[in-house]
């Protein structure tokens, strides 16, 4: 008994031990200077290089880094952080070891980031994707986000070129001419992402119609797959998604259904069926934002980055899969876009329960009670992206049937 | 020579109670060894110095001040949870519930938390802790009720609570989500910070670790000492013994799992209200089920349980910053975790048995 409570002792004593031991190992936090060379950047991933949303966004933290002349070991780069309390701890760990900026590329890190910045004032916090900035009234925390609804436009007119030369060989009739979209959630990012995607292939093929899933997740190889699946089988004579993983064009590369893809080329998975992709190129605004760091500038509370500033890009046109013509015909609504003769949302081109609108009230600023605060139509078009980077346009149009929106 | 030399090498003999010092260093070799194949493997595959990565690993735990809180609270919740379900494994109610339990006390002080923001923060406090400890409770003794009057199968039946748990988190985060369609209801009051626990000589995580040193010491004393404790090691042992000394063997089971349940929202409660300020399915992150293992490892001693769920604790931050510093996968952590937790496993068999050299035996 004895020598059992003097072991228990032992014990206990090595514990408190460990505790001492900690309490005196402070955190050696040295700031240096912001110049080219010992600026420390980190960056924050929700998953890794196995995501096709995080490796567009780690490829473009090395670029940036490189573009800048940035030492490798100080771009630190922190994947697969959940978006929770370990979020916070993460930017809180970067900022210790001396970071100067840091960045986060998950919406739900959103949350955590701004803690962080109101915890470490002198260090700069952006945010991709995140909806807050304009709201929260903090100097040091940023949004960005790239009007990413021109690439769908332009990855639609391909899907739709593809469409006509479908019916035009007969493949198919021209009622058959419906897509399928597997989607996340019904997040006004992904509702905007397929609306001006389906438009895009409207401006081609008039009969386009659509058919839209959800899985319920950002990254579910398996439920988008079977998702893809499922409008395949509903004879979706096209598939696009908004999901992260190489799940929708995999079942499309089986079935040899075309897929137009997001985040990146999935060509690798999909040679015979895989047409082109739109992604956002984030290494401009990581270099913007850096260089700000750099020399002393205020970084924008909320940075758009648009086809001008080269972050919203098409990958890799398969001319295998394409129809005739597609790059052509891609330049020409490019260069619409470009010179504002052309808009995504023009409200001539769609209609919302048979009626065209010519007034809409947007959440803008989140609440949890979603109340709608900011007009978003005129002079004939809904203005996505510009009221606050990260979309807003969570319209349902005709044309475009939901199969569940559980999600 | 004859037949004997056929014997093989070794036999297996068990071990009767072996001194604690012994134990502890049977699991400090397991562990060394564990570190040794862990390094030979990392210097394989990517060419590293093994120094170099334990060096990291320990930086990982230990590099800074705030590392280390990270780590402790790691150790606190994890410590809680194997706390929580020791005294059902004690009694041999085999309770894999433990995820769901944590996760429904998330849930009811989330929702408190959520719904009732304009009460009084202390008061807000103290009905989350009771919502959640309620919650965890009404988790627990649901299939111990069934066992005690049905006899079913308490190790399926707490599992599937598990998953009743997840699907309700998952339903509400959808209900309550901001902005709408985004699946995430995000930190919940951030500005008014309502519900949250305060910080105690400004650090966050301090009062969480509190809370669990004193639920250890009070569950030592609660098992050694309490008569409650000795009806759980007399059910434990034999539960005909147990009956026909005159314990009511149905009214353990659902005390003890009520008990067990909520103490599991109690941590569910630290987790809401103490760190993460948010609900989601992935708040109890499987701990539910590592601290069944941490809780074993320790033989239900809630003081060595201290010391097994510091070393899953220190193994899983170490694993992590070795993946994120030499930026590799993070499938990689998890094998090197996977490996240490298999070497420590392994290591009870030496604990319960001893090998003996035949010849040895043969000369004697």
């Amino acid at each position: 008994m004895r020598k059992k409570w003097l072991a228990i002792l032992a014990c206990v004593a090595m514990v408190a031990a460990l505790f001492a031991g900690c309490g005196g190992s402070g955190g050696s936090s040295d700031k240096g200077g912001d110049d080219a060379d010992s600026i420390k950047v980190g960056f924050i991933f929700l998953h890794d290089e196995n995501s096709t949303y995080d490796l567009n966004f780690i490829n473009a933290a090395k670029e940036a880094g490189k573009q800048l002349g940035i030492p490798e070991e100080n771009v630190i780069l922190k994947t697969n952080v959940p978006e929770g309390q370990e979020c916070y701890d993460t930017a809180a760990d970067l900022a210790d070891s001396g970071c100067s900026i840091i960045f986060a590329d998950s919406f739900g890190h959103e949350d955590y980031m701004i803690q962080a910045a109101k915890d470490f004032p002198e260090v700069q916090f952006c945010h991709s994707t995140g909806t807050k900035a304009h709201t929260e009234g903090l100097d040091n925390y940023h949004n960005a986000f790239a009007s990413i609804y021109e690439g769908r436009f332009l990855a639609g007119v391909a899907a739709g070129m593809k469409l006509n030369e479908m019916i035009k060989n007969g493949d198919i009739k021209e009622d058959e001419a419906k897509i399928g979209y597997v989607g996340a959630y019904t997040y006004a990012e992904v509702v905007s992402g397929y609306t001006s995607f389906f438009l895009g292939a409207r401006h081609e093929c008039p009969s386009a119609t659509m058919e839209v899933t959800f899985t319920g997740s950002w990254y579910d190889e398996t439920a988008e797959k079977e998702a893809a699946q499922k409008l395949i089988d509903d004879k979706c004579a096209l598939i696009s998604q908004h999901a992260d993983s190489m799940g929708a064009p995999t079942a499309c590369e089986n079935a040899g259904v075309p897929d137009v893809s997001y985040n990146g080329s999935t060509k690798s998975v999909g040679p015979n069926t895989y047409i082109i992709s739109s992604r956002i190129d984030w290494t401009p605004y990581f270099v913007y934002a850096i260089e700000c760091v750099q020399k002393g500038d205020p970084i924008d509370v909320d940075w758009t980055g648009t086809i001008a500033t080269e972050s919203v890009l098409l990958t890799e046109l398969n001319e295998d899969v394409a129809a005739e013509g597609t790059q052509e015909e891609m330049d020409k609504v490019k260069a619409a876009l470009e010179d504002g003769s052309l808009h995504v949302f023009d409200t001539a081109a769609f209609t919302v329960d048979g009626k065209t609108l010519d007034s809409y009230q947007a959440d803008v600023d989140s609440d949890a009670d979603y109340t709608p605060d900011t007009e978003v139509i005129s002079d004939g078009y809904f203005h996505e992206s510009e009221y606050r980077s990260a979309p807003y346009f969570d319209l349902r149009i005709d044309g475009i049937t939901l199969m569940d929106e559980a999600y | 020579m004859n037949k004997k030399t056929k014997t093989p090498f070794f036999h297996i003999v068990k071990r009767g109670e072996i001194p604690l010092w012994q134990s502890i260093a049977i699991h400090i070799g397991a562990l060394v060894l564990a570190l040794v194949v862990c390094s030979i493997l990392t210097t394989l595959i990517t060419g590293l110095n093994p120094i170099k990565v334990y060096a990291t690993m320990f930086e990982g735990n230990f590099g800074t001040e705030r590392k280390t809180w990270v780590m402790l609270h790691a150790l606190a919740i994890l410590l809680g949870i194997s706390l929580a379900l020791t005294p059902g494994y004690k009694m041999r109610f085999w309770n894999i519930g433990g995820e769901g339990q944590v996760l429904i006390g998330c849930m009811a002080s989330g929702a408190v938390m959520h719904n009732h923001p304009e009460i009084p923060n202390a008061l807000l406090l103290i009905l989350m802790l009771v919502a959640a400890m309620a919650a965890g409770a009404i988790w627990g003794m649901i299939p111990a009720f069934f066992k005690a009057k049905w006899n079913t199968n308490e190790t399926l039946f707490t599992l599937m609570m598990n998953y009743v748990a997840i699907q309700i988190t998952a339903y509400f985060t959808i209900r309550w989500e901001v902005p709408k369609g985004s699946g995430k209801i995000g930190v919940i009051n951030q500005n008014t910070m309502a519900g949250w626990l305060p910080k105690i000589a400004d650090q966050q995580y301090l009062l969480t670790i509190i809370v669990v040193a004193a639920l250890t010491i009070f569950m030592y004393f609660y098992l050694k000492y309490s008569k409650q404790g000795y009806e759980i090691a007399v059910v434990g042992e034999s539960e005909r013994t147990a009956r026909y000394v005159g314990i009511k063997v149905e009214h353990v089971f659902v005390r003890t799992m009520a008990i067990s349940g909520a103490l599991c929202g109690l941590i569910g409660y630290l987790l809401v209200a103490g760190s993460a300020h948010t609900i989601t399915t992935t708040l109890s992150g499987g701990r539910g089920f590592t601290g069944v293992m941490v809780a074993w490892m320790a033989k239900f001693n809630p003081i060595l349980m201290i010391l097994t769920s510091f070393l899953i604790a220190f193994m899983g931050n170490g694993a992590q910053e070795i993946a994120s510093r030499f930026y590799l996968n993070h499938s990689f952590s998890d094998i090197l975790t996977g490996i240490i937790i298999f070497f420590l496993i392994g290591c009870e068999f030496f604990v319960s048995y001893k090998l003996e050299h035949n010849k040895h035996r043969e000369e004697a």
